[in-house]
């Protein structure tokens, strides 16, 4: 640090410029990444496109897969996330819970493949015996129970003790006071954490491999391969027909747009808590 | 009054054995795996981790992860030397010099990186990110360096240096948001106390702030190496899939493998039990390698928060 006044502040603007740096790089491929899926996907986007089936040369039975996955897995994951959220925040002051968080904290950084093998092994070899959607939404949920947990409990930690105090002085008792006025209370913290939770399920896509298969029909039932956008994306990508490829990019814009439109609209309206 | 008590209980209780359903989740899946792959463990002991070989045929069969277990490493150690530099600089600048205007929007844009799925990141590796390492990098890099061992190779554009380079992508937003966390939680005093005695904000920056929060840091790289590690679908799509004794990472710029991608690849076409058992066991030495990591990266986390005495949460 012995160096000269002029040299030292040449070092900072140095460092200050190569941070800006950092940040302009890192931003290429989010530019890069949108303007691909935009330029090469909003060609094929059309009312045929949206609604066809595969052999049509349409995407309907992704769409439609993705959205009954979302659903399954939201039935299953979101009840069971935020409960054992509640749990987490309001009873947590124990050991039991501070080794549920850390089980939470290893299962959020999960690699997604391994529970794919998972619920393959658990339904489709197991219990239904063939690929099905239920076996995607158990691999999914078992993604979106953590994370949900994590938020909820998170969001639940930012209600002011005075809330509580003021609903058990008033004679409610503890699970009067949890669901009626402190789960209200944290209302927007759990939806936005719910619903980014929900966008990241939705573009999964290694889970899905193993557990609903893809498929160029629409909805078959419970015990038939699905198709999904992810699994269309992987899919036609690999072929070697430059339709296929097309199809690949019009796939990932609508996904895309799924996913974004929830992870901005989220911040959009919450965006005083990110501040 | 016990009537009372008892819904207080038996919410206490219904809220606990749900809370369970976490640790039911990670046995489950324990269970699985290690249940799956006790069969190839059996044949190929202590071989399955050090052997090359991946050869499915009936009464041939051999398998060994070590190709993959390092394709692992390498692809998540080029993502670590490019990824973090740039996750540091991007920390650095949003909490120590952006102006308020600037900070949020340029944040969103950072967490948008978190948001997009890695299958798209898979789809723009494959058909844009490719042409750029190949034509701009490894040709180049080949052509001259060609003659060092980790540049050899004929550049294809789908290779282990290609991976490596969208898992660096895709630890950023893991690595920058920690990092800016623990930056944030290094307390003003000690800022002050720097400028106080005439350092520059590069020498606070260095010499204060960062290792001050150094722990942290470094809990929040081993966070995006965990990130890095059970990266599929986009590694899939770029690494080339190579099998057997040739995906050994000795070149950048030649096809590879990882557990992940390899698993992605064969599990649902393998036949036998004993090749299905061989891919639920590279699954079992993934969730391993994973675990350790993230619990140490919790551990190092954490510790930094708990110093600051709760400035953070």
């Amino acid at each position: 640090m012995s160096s000269s006044y002029a040299f030292r502040k040449f070092k900072n603007n140095l460092f200050f410029v190569l941070c800006l740096l950092c940040v302009v790089i890192a931003v290429v491929p989010l530019l890069s990444i949108l303007y691909e899926v935009i330029a090469r996907g909003a060609s094929q986007v059309n009312f045929k496109f949206l609604t066809a089936n595969v052999l049509q040369g349409g995407i309907g039975p992704a769409i439609q897969g993705s959205l009954i996955l979302i659903g399954l897995t939201s039935a299953i994951g979101i009840p069971i996330g935020i409960l054992s959220g509640v749990y987490l925040a309001e009873f947590g002051n124990n050991k039991y819970a501070s080794t549920l968080r850390n089980v939470n904290n290893v299962l959020t950084e999960f690699p997604s493949i391994v529970v794919g093998i998972t619920a393959f092994t658990l339904i489709v070899v197991g219990v239904i015996g063939t690929y099905s959607p239920v076996a995607g939404a158990l691999a999914l949920s078992f993604i979106l129970i953590p994370i949900v947990a994590r938020t909820t409990e998170e969001s639940l930690n930012l209600v002011p003790n005075s809330t509580r105090e003021a609903s058990l002085a008033l004679g409610a008792h503890k699970w009067r006071t949890t669901l009626s006025v402190v789960l209200p209370s944290a209302r927007g913290g759990l939806v936005t954490g719910t619903l980014l939770a929900v966008a990241r399920i939705a573009g999964e896509t290694a889970p899905l491999l193993f557990t609903i298969l893809g498929n160029s029909y629409f909805f078959q039932g419970l015990n038939q391969p699905m198709d999904a956008l992810p699994i269309r994306i992987f899919l036609d990508a690999r072929q070697p027909s430059p339709e296929l490829q097309a199809q690949a990019w019009g796939a990932a814009l609508i996904l895309i747009l799924m996913v974004l439109a929830l992870n901005i609209g989220v911040r959009l309206i919450s965006r005083k808590r990110f501040r | 009054m016990t009537k009372k008590i008892t819904g207080d209980n038996v919410f206490k209780i219904a809220a606990a054995i749900i809370a369970a359903s976490a640790a039911a989740i990670l046995a489950l899946n324990a269970y699985v795996l290690i249940t799956g792959s006790t069969l190839v463990l059996q044949k190929e002991g202590i071989g399955f981790l050090l052997g090359r070989n991946w050869n499915p045929v009936e009464g041939r069969e051999s398998f060994g992860v070590l190709p993959y277990v390092l394709g692992t490493l390498v692809t998540s150690g080029i993502a670590l030397l490019i990824g973090v530099p740039l996750s540091l600089g991007i920390a650095i600048f949003l909490v120590e010099m952006s102006p308020r205007s600037v900070r949020v929007p340029l944040s969103y844009l950072v967490e948008l990186l978190a948001a997009v799925p890695s299958i798209i990141y898979g789809l723009w590796g494959l058909f844009v990110l490719r042409f750029w390492t190949q034509n701009y990098i490894e040709t180049p890099v080949n052509k001259y360096l060609g003659w060092i061992p980790i540049f050899s190779g004929t550049p294809f554009g789908l290779d282990i240096f290609t991976a490596g380079i969208i898992l660096s992508i895709m630890i950023i937003p893991t690595v920058a948001s920690v990092s800016r966390e623990v930056i944030n939680a290094v307390p003003n005093s000690i800022r002050e106390g720097a400028y106080s005695i005439g350092a520059t904000k590069w020498e606070v920056i260095r010499y204060w702030v960062l290792s001050y929060g150094r722990s942290g840091i470094f809990g929040a790289i081993i966070l995006g190496l965990g990130r890095a590690v059970g990266e599929t679908m986009a590694v899939t799509m770029v690494i080339g899939n190579a099998i057997g004794p040739n995906a050994m990472p000795f070149s950048l710029f030649r096809p590879g493998q990882t557990l992940a991608s390899l698993i992605a690849n064969g599990f649902i076409e393998s036949t036998t039990p004993i090749e299905k058992s061989a891919y639920v066991g590279a699954g079992l030495v993934l969730l391993a390698i994973s675990i350790v990591i993230n619990v140490a990266a919790h551990l190092l986390v954490t510790r930094v928060f708990k110093v600051k005495g709760g400035a953070v949460e």
